[in-house]
Formats: structure tokens, sequence, C-alpha cells
């Protein structure tokens, strides 16, 4: 066997063996994705979207849960992001050069990747027990907690890509250092801020456990924040560990929704990364 | 001894008022000095070029000129600037109104992603409270001097981005006069450009410097040649010959000179 043709055998079996690794993992994601669809799709109507959630044996949909999701979503999100942008704005423009920005970054990096039930358990301590009951609003700071580092993150990353000589350029002008930042390089960095803002709602339209402790549940239509309000996630999990059919059922629908709701806001986000940071 | 075409026009221009001074200026990047004690005088209405090879320190040297340096930790001056006598090195400088009266155009363009016309307003609207149409005019007029009305009139307000390379740097030109400075700073302006973009920037310098005082870096010999009263020549952080570009061309008093004029290094 020449040399050239041992090359090409080599490169025949890595390759064989990468697509096969590949085929592996997207096989698994295929099963979860048309088992879920299989599953959720069987209980998808228009009840779903219009009636609360009901007690075992009898008709009902997701309204309350869906609505408290959105609430508990929205609210983290308006908590969170003016954090996580101000202090990413802190770290790339500000402090960049600093030792407090590096510990930051550090601290940042952690929480970005600590364990959702704490953050939970955190927020019942300082939020739930001195209020005595759990509540909306006790569930939305803790998923404030979980977008802050998200938003953090990107926004950092996202204003480190904007070229220096723009920031010269517009000091070059006279304009003063919050000036430039405002009117320049956030402009510059929108699309990767957003981008950031979307991937936290993605992350947290899932998470179960920070509310197991904070917001925990609600059978009952709730916009209450100083009440006990439901979520998709809780009720998921509430129902699909429970013997009832039609409970399980409506489990399955909701995981759906929560899936095609998350696919989505991938794909947005996706999309205007890709138009990533205007020069 | 070389074939480089010096402006006739050089040096029949009178010696004029010194606008900038520059007394005894050295300059360091944290540890390492990057200029030693340099003195060079520039005057107004003039264009002086500064050149040298790579390295010598001529952009450091501009980027001092409007304090653009303080943007970054451990870089500092020693010496003084004087700007129409007024040490711009002092404490207390105020240094967006300093770059108001210094404006600096860069190497590689830089409109801001927005539109044209946001682009020229920018830092008109930092120092001037100006109705819409005195806006309008100050727009037009600025780009009508920077010789890009005529291409952009038409397209004011779409994204300034979308301007081709030599439209973008005559942009930022025009951005940068609107705001009335008395000092214009090029660093390397044409070094992105074609050959036609780079002829019409050239063009342009020779016309602001009816109202302006204009220094521009270049590493084209050719160009400081073209556009250029005064000419300095550095090397590795040293002023090594300053004056009058046809001298500095056709009869260098140094030996560095003459060796970097005529290619032999750099």
């Amino acid at each position: 066997m020449t040399l050239y043709s041992w090359r090409l055998l080599r490169n025949k079996i890595w390759l064989g063996l990468s697509m096969g690794a590949g085929a592996f993992g997207l096989l698994w994601l295929v099963l979860i994705l048309s088992t879920l669809v299989w599953n959720g799709i069987a209980g998808l109507n228009l009840n779903v979207f219009t009636q609360m959630t009901p007690p075992p044996g009898s008709d009902g949909g997701l309204l309350n849960p869906i609505v408290g999701s959105l609430v508990l979503t929205a609210l983290a999100v308006a908590i969170g992001t003016p954090i996580g942008i101000l202090a990413g704005t802190y770290m790339a423009e500000y402090g960049r050069y600093d030792r407090i920005t590096f510990v930051i970054r550090f601290i940042n990096d952690i929480l970005l990747s600590a364990p959702s039930i704490i953050v939970g358990l955190f927020i019942y301590e300082i939020l739930v027990v001195p209020m005595g009951h759990f509540s909306g609003f006790a569930g939305a700071v803790a998923l404030a907690v979980i977008v802050i580092p998200v938003v953090v993150r990107t926004t950092e990353d996202m204003l480190l890509l904007v070229p220096n000589q723009m920031r010269e350029a517009a000091s070059a002008l006279g304009a003063p250092k919050w000036f430039m930042i405002s009117r320049v390089v956030y402009r510059a960095a929108q699309a990767g801020i957003v981008t950031g803002a979307l991937l936290a709602v993605a992350r947290i339209s899932g998470e179960t456990a920070p509310l197991l402790f904070t917001a925990l549940n609600n059978q009952f239509w709730s916009v209450n924040l100083n009440a006990p309000m439901p979520s998709l996630p809780v009720v998921i999990f509430q129902f699909a560990l429970s013997p009832y059919e039609d409970w399980q059922r409506l489990a399955w629908t909701g995981a759906l929704i929560i899936t095609v709701a998350v696919l989505s806001l991938s794909i947005v986000a996706r999309a205007l990364a890709s138009k990533g940071v205007e020069r | 001894m070389n074939s480089i075409a010096v402006r006739a026009s050089a040096e029949t221009i009178p010696n004029t008022r010194e606008k900038l001074s520059i007394r005894d200026l050295s300059f360091y990047y944290g540890e390492s000095k990057a200029l030693h004690s340099i003195n060079l005088q520039m005057y107004e209405r003039q264009v002086s070029a500064l050149i040298g090879p790579s390295g010598c320190g001529k952009s450091t040297l501009l980027r001092i000129l409007n304090r653009i340096y303080a943007l970054y930790p451990n870089q500092r001056a020693e010496g003084e600037v004087l700007l129409d006598g007024e040490n711009i090195l002092g404490p207390g400088q105020d240094l967006n109104f300093l770059r108001a009266k210094v404006g600096m155009v860069f190497q590689k363009p830089t409109p801001f992603p927005m539109t044209i016309y946001e682009n020229i307003s920018f830092g008109v609207r930092l120092y001037e409270k100006l109705s819409r149409a005195e806006m309008d005019e100050r727009v037009e007029r600025a780009l009508t001097k920077a010789a890009l009305w005529e291409e952009a009139k038409d397209r004011l307000n779409t994204s300034a981005l979308g301007l081709s390379g030599g439209q973008q740097q005559r942009l930022c030109i025009a951005r940068t006069i609107a705001v009335k400075p008395e000092v214009i700073l090029l660093d390397e302006p044409t070094s992105a450009l074609d050959p036609i973009s780079t002829a019409k920037v050239e063009d342009l310098i020779d016309e602001l410097k009816r109202d302006f005082t204009i220094i521009i870096v270049t590493h084209n010999m050719q160009q400081a040649a073209r556009v250029a009263d005064r000419t300095a020549f550095l090397y590795l952080g040293n002023l090594i010959e300053e004056g009058p570009t046809s001298m500095m061309f056709n009869n260098p008093k140094d030996r560095r000179t003459l060796d970097y004029i005529t290619g032999r290094f750099g």
C-alpha cells in the first residue's frame, strides 16, 4: 500500500468516526424532539390556552402557568438586563484595565455556571423567609439572578468587539465618554447586546429549580406578585410526576410549548447575532 | 538626486503665525520611551507632514496633539505642547474641548453606525445648539468642503456604512470639519484607500489648509512632497530634521534623511 492510499484510507476512517459521533448525538436530539412533539401535540388544542389548570379528572388548560411564566420572565428580564448591561459596560469601558474587572469576570463566570437550585435556595433565604410566604416577586428575582451573569458576559464580549478606533473617533470629536458609549459604542454593539438578553430569556424560560423555592405554584389564575405564582416549568414538573393521565398529557403539551418558544427565541437570537457587530 | 516632485508653492508661502509649538516633548508607553525631547513648530494654515519609517514615533507624536493617548492607561507625555501659547499638556485642560478644537482623522475610515447626516451632526450637537435648518446647512457645508456632497446628498438618511472606503474617509473628514476645529490631525489618512480616492483626499487637504492648520502623518514620501509645506523626519523617536518640504527633499542636511527619502531604508 502506498503512502498516499494509506493516507486516503486513514482520512476515510476518521471521517467515518466523526460522522458517526455526530449522527449519534443528533439521533438523541431527534428522538427527544419527536417524542415531545408526538406526546405534546395530542393534547394541544385551544383549551390549553384558554383554561386554567384542572383538578385531576376534569378538563382544563395551561392558561395560568403560561401567563405566570410570561410575567415572571418579563419581570426577571426587566430587573436583570439593566443591571447586566451596566455591569458589562463598566467592565468593558471604564474598568477594562483594572484588577477589579478580572475579579468580577471570574465571579461572574462562576455565577454563570452555578446550579440554579442554589440560586433558588438563596432567594428563599433572603426573600421568602422574611416575607413569610412564597411569591411571584421572589421567583422573578431568582430568575433575574440567573439573567444577570448571561447579560454581563455577552455585553462585555460584544463591547470588546467594537474596535477601539471607533471610540477614538468619537472622542476625537470632543465627545465625553458617556456620550461616546451611549451613542456610538452601544449602537455598534446593539445586535450583540440584544442577542444576549434573548439568550438570557431562553435560559430562564425552562428553569424549574429556582422557582420551586420562590414562586412555588398556584392552581388558580393569579398575577399577584405578592402571592405564589404558577409557571410552566413547575406545572410540568408537578403534572409529569402525578399518576393522573390527563395531567401527564398536559405536562407534555406544556413541555412542547416551552420548547417551541425557546427554539424560536434562539433562532431570532442567532439571526441577530449573525448580523454581528456592525463596524 | 531624487525624482520626487515638490510643490512649487511650498516656498512661496510666507511664514505664518506659529500655531503649535512642541517643546522638549518626551513620551512613554509604560516604561518604554517612544519620543525623545522633540522640539518642533507648526504654523497656522500650513500643512506639516511627519514622515519616518514604521515605529519612528510619528503617529505617537500626532496622538499627543489632541491627547487622544489619554484614553489609555500607562501612556504619558512630558514636556510642553503650546496651542496658541497655551500648554495642552497642563493640568486642568478640558480634553473634550481640546479635541473639539484639534480634530483627528484616522488611518482606517471610522464611520459611526448611523446615517450620514447623523455622522456629521454628532460632533456639532455636542457644542452648539442649532435649529434644524442651521444643522442642515452645516451638514451640507461640511460635506461640500469634503467633496462628498454631490455623492451623498440623495442618501443623507441612509447608513454611512453603505459608502465606499474613499467616501467613508471623506465623510470622516467632513465630520471633523463640521465642528469647526482649528487644527486637523490626519493619521495616514490615505493608506487604506485606492489611488483615485487618495488623489481626492490630497486635493481636499490642499483645499482645507485655507481654513485649518493641518498636520499629516504619512508613510508615503511622494504624498508628503505633494501636500506639505513643511516636513519633519523622525527616526527611532528622535526628530532628525525639519524644514520646508522642498529643502527636506532636495537638500537634506542629515545623512539619515537622505537615506530615507531616497528609499535606502524604511
